[in-house]
């Protein structure tokens, strides 16, 4: 065993941890930080790292920074729900409104790699038509983006993370054959693919991020069924182990166990660089760019702190909206018992689903929703069981006991953007002093709108398999976005479409707080396909002349 | 009543290739967590410990699970969740008032704290704070719904089903790195997943369960 990895940076002395050995190094090129670096990138999730790797490999100087420990999954990783919480973010955050969001595992992440590292590996496309919700379906913000282009680095991202999934997918324009076979079912699956046949509803092996087969120092998935408290095989290709490796290799540099928590600003109203923690200490990288990708709450609250005189209101926050528009997404769920032994806990959790692109736009209310199969391991089925049913004592133990015969369907549906649901700056502090973020939330009415119609699909497809007990989990979120949104229009917008802010030409936002709107699939592969763009397209800003 | 899966012990998979050496670790000092509170008074621990019992009760058969140890050391290393409700205090502070007004409304209801009321009273205190209905000087300001919801189940609640025993219980195959599983069908069992007894087949399912490893 190597030393631990939250008691001092790993990636440092010229060396980074060989994520693919047990105690072993790769080497790793420095910046010194009076040198001013082409690109300073807050956060290695499925934002930074991609930028990360894309500006390195564009010849650029790139440092990347990440509050979190640098992991070496095949040591660090147990084979244990509550040990692995160490992979969220836990550090103190206030939530508040009419549905304070639960913050955690769900929503968030601490470790180079971000939250991919104990993500599902769920990689969906949004529908074309999202990036244009305003103008073609009536709600929401329209993107900046054509899902023409999108489409292509769809592709290119599924390419990079070795994306399992079927021949053929059921829905939506044409895409390339996913590089790697599809998954087989557990019984979990299996149950939706029949509850959605029997309702004349289409369904797919799920496109997952986690191979199918090897691939470089990745072994196939053995189905150990901890996917979502990190993965100790590497065979999930989170950023830990695809795009961070692939930037050290093109020169970049990695600071684990640095939480930035001021951009600085000079007189010219420019980004200077960044103050950082690292190793009981505030210490300052020089920058000729700063890009911001620390996810929906962790961007705004380093942007609102880094206020100024000049900048009173926060960084880039013009338009007054840093901070707003905040979305979560419904993650309500129906329970059932069947008389079959489900054994859930196998397998990655969500093998299976069914789209939005089943239903028609003719319907109550805006948006879109997909639900896929279930496997909660123990801890997190106890917290569905006290959460939506309130039990405790006996009653809680009897149900507990028919954890293996369990299945479960759960959406990730489509909520609104909304200005009154924000992150603000507290007045408490954090362990570095830094004021805590606020998280304000309440759902509208075409969100609960949107949440009924999903829980009665769900609760049909499951009658239909003959399962017994239905009850439902109606509160549940996950995923964010929003909060630093890109637009045409710097009167109602944070960044461009190449994620450039309006207001400071050299500070960019790169995550998942772009998002106008927050679709109706997991986040993720969007979030990579952006970032993925938004590398070549400062590589070609940069060979005009225009950075 | 009888056991579901009679016989299964995920500690006995403790040295196959469904554990690995840093899972063994996690769980040893997981088994190995301190009995006596860091954190709490005695006289809160007391209340903690009659809150336990209540919320997880465990069978008389076997050592119980110590689950306001667990609870202790989450509060004594200040492990956090990630989020808190706007209208409760930090960890600690909720839990330290939340059983000091516990007995306060034990002490008002019955003429005894807490732990020295009958499980139907103590069962219906609980009921009341999940309920919303415990008033008093004592809570100063924190809503006990949301005190029972979000600090008494989950603290609670989660240490259990975290542990060794609350997976023999409910047949979960617990860790399983490296080796993972193969059978992944409806009603598929690999020969290192635990076998479930119907009611009058606990012989046979105990008899299989001796080859599971």
């Amino acid at each position: 065993m190597s030393a631990d990895p939250f008691a001092a940076p790993r990636a440092a002395n010229g060396r980074a941890p060989d994520v693919f050995k047990r105690g072993g190094w790769v080497p790793m090129r420095e910046y010194g930080e009076n040198e001013a670096v082409d690109f300073v990138v807050v956060g290695t999730g499925a934002g930074g790292a991609p930028l990360i790797a894309g500006l390195a490999e564009g010849g650029f100087s790139v440092v990347g920074f990440d509050a979190g420990p640098y992991f070496r999954p095949l040591e660090d990783f147990a084979s244990d729900e509550r040990e692995q919480e160490k992979l969220y973010w836990t550090d103190e955050r206030i939530v508040d409104g009419a549905n304070p969001i639960t913050m955690g595992g769900k929503n968030s992440g601490k470790a180079v790699g971000g939250s991919t590292v104990h993500f599902a590996m769920v990689s969906l496309r949004f529908r074309p038509e999202w990036f244009r919700s305003r103008s073609s379906l009536g709600y929401g913000a329209d993107w900046p983006l054509d899902w023409r282009e999108m489409w292509d680095y769809y592709a290119k991202a599924e390419q990079a993370l070795s994306i399992a999934g079927p021949v053929s997918y059921p829905w939506g324009p044409k895409r390339p054959r996913y590089p790697y076979r599809a998954h087989e079912m557990n019984g979990a699956a299996e149950l939706l693919a029949r509850g959605a046949e029997a309702m004349g509803l289409k369904w797919t092996p799920t496109p997952l991020a986690t191979v199918s087969a090897p691939h470089g120092k990745s072994p196939p998935c053995v189905y150990r069924g901890f996917c979502r408290f990190g993965c100790s095989t590497n065979a999930k290709q989170s950023q830990l182990v695809t795009f961070i490796p692939r930037a050290l290799r093109a020169g970049a540099e990695i600071r684990d166990l640095a939480m930035v928590g001021r951009i600085e600003t000079g007189s010219d109203g420019r980004v200077r660089g960044v103050h950082y923690h690292r190793e009981g200490g505030w210490r300052f990288q020089k920058a000729r760019n700063v890009v911001v990708a620390g996810y929906a709450i962790e961007t705004p609250r380093l942007l609102l702190a880094s206020a100024t005189d000049k900048y009173p209101d926060g960084l880039a926050n013009s338009s007054g909206l840093v901070g707003r528009n905040l979305m979560t997404q419904s993650n309500q769920a129906v329970f059932g018992t069947m008389a079959q032994e489900v054994r859930w806990y196998k397998g990655p959790p969500s093998l299976s689903l069914t789209e939005h692109w089943n239903y028609d736009d003719r319907k109550d209310f805006a948006g879109g929703y997909c639900w896929m199969a279930q496997g909660p391991l123990p801890v997190e089925w106890v917290s569905v069981q006290t959460s939506a049913r309130g039990l405790w004592g006996q009653a809680l133990r009897d149900e507990m006991e028919k954890y293996n015969h369990q299945v479960g369907l759960k959406m990730v549906g489509e909520m609104l953007p909304d200005e009154r649901n924000r992150v603000t700056l507290a007045n408490e502090t954090d362990r570095y002093g830094l004021r805590v973020a606020r998280v304000t939330y309440s759902w509208g009415d075409n969100d609960k709108a949107l949440i009924q119609h999903a829980l009665g699909q769900m609760q049909t497809s499951l009658e239909a398999v003959g399962a017994k007990d239905i009850f439902r989990q109606e509160d549940d979120t996950n995923h964010l976005a929003g909060t630093a949104r890109m637009g045409d229009d710097p009167a109602t917008s944070v960044v461009s479409a190449d994620c450039r802010s309006w207001d400071i030409p050299n500070l960019w936002v790169c995550d998942g707080s772009i998002f106008p709107t927050t679709g109706g699939v997991n986040p993720s592969l969007t979030i990579t396909s952006i970032a993925m763009r938004t590398a070549d397209r400062i590589r070609t800003l940069a060979a005009r002349g225009e950075l | 009543m009888a056991d579901r899966y009679p016989g299964y012990d995920v500690m006995a998979k403790r040295w196959t290739e469904s554990w690995n050496e840093t899972t063994r670790q996690v769980i040893d000092r997981r088994l190995a967590v301190a009995h006596e509170p860091r954190f709490f008074s005695a006289a809160e621990w007391r209340t903690l410990n009659a809150v336990c019992d209540r919320i997880m009760p465990q069978p008389r058969d076997r050592p119980p699970v110590p689950l306001p140890a667990y609870v202790d050391q989450k509060m004594a290393d200040g492990l956090l969740d990630g989020y808190r409700y706007a209208e409760l205090p930090p960890q600690g502070e909720a839990w330290q008032r939340g059983l000091a007004a516990l007995d306060a409304a034990a002490l008002e209801a019955h003429g005894a704290v807490f732990h020295a009321l009958a499980a139907e009273q103590q069962d219906g205190l609980l009921r009341s704070m999940q309920e919303g209905s415990l008033t008093g000087a004592a809570w100063r300001g924190m809503p006990c719904k949301l005190f029972f919801e979000h600090r008494v189940i989950p603290d609670i609640t989660h240490a259990y089903y975290a542990h060794p025993v609350a997976w023999n219980e409910i047949g979960f195959g617990g860790p399983a790195s490296p080796r993972g599983y193969v059978r992944m069908g409806l009603d598929r069992r690999d020969p290192w997943e635990a076998v479930e007894a119907a009611p009058d087949e606990q012989v046979d399912a105990r008899r299989k369960t001796d080859h599971v490893g």
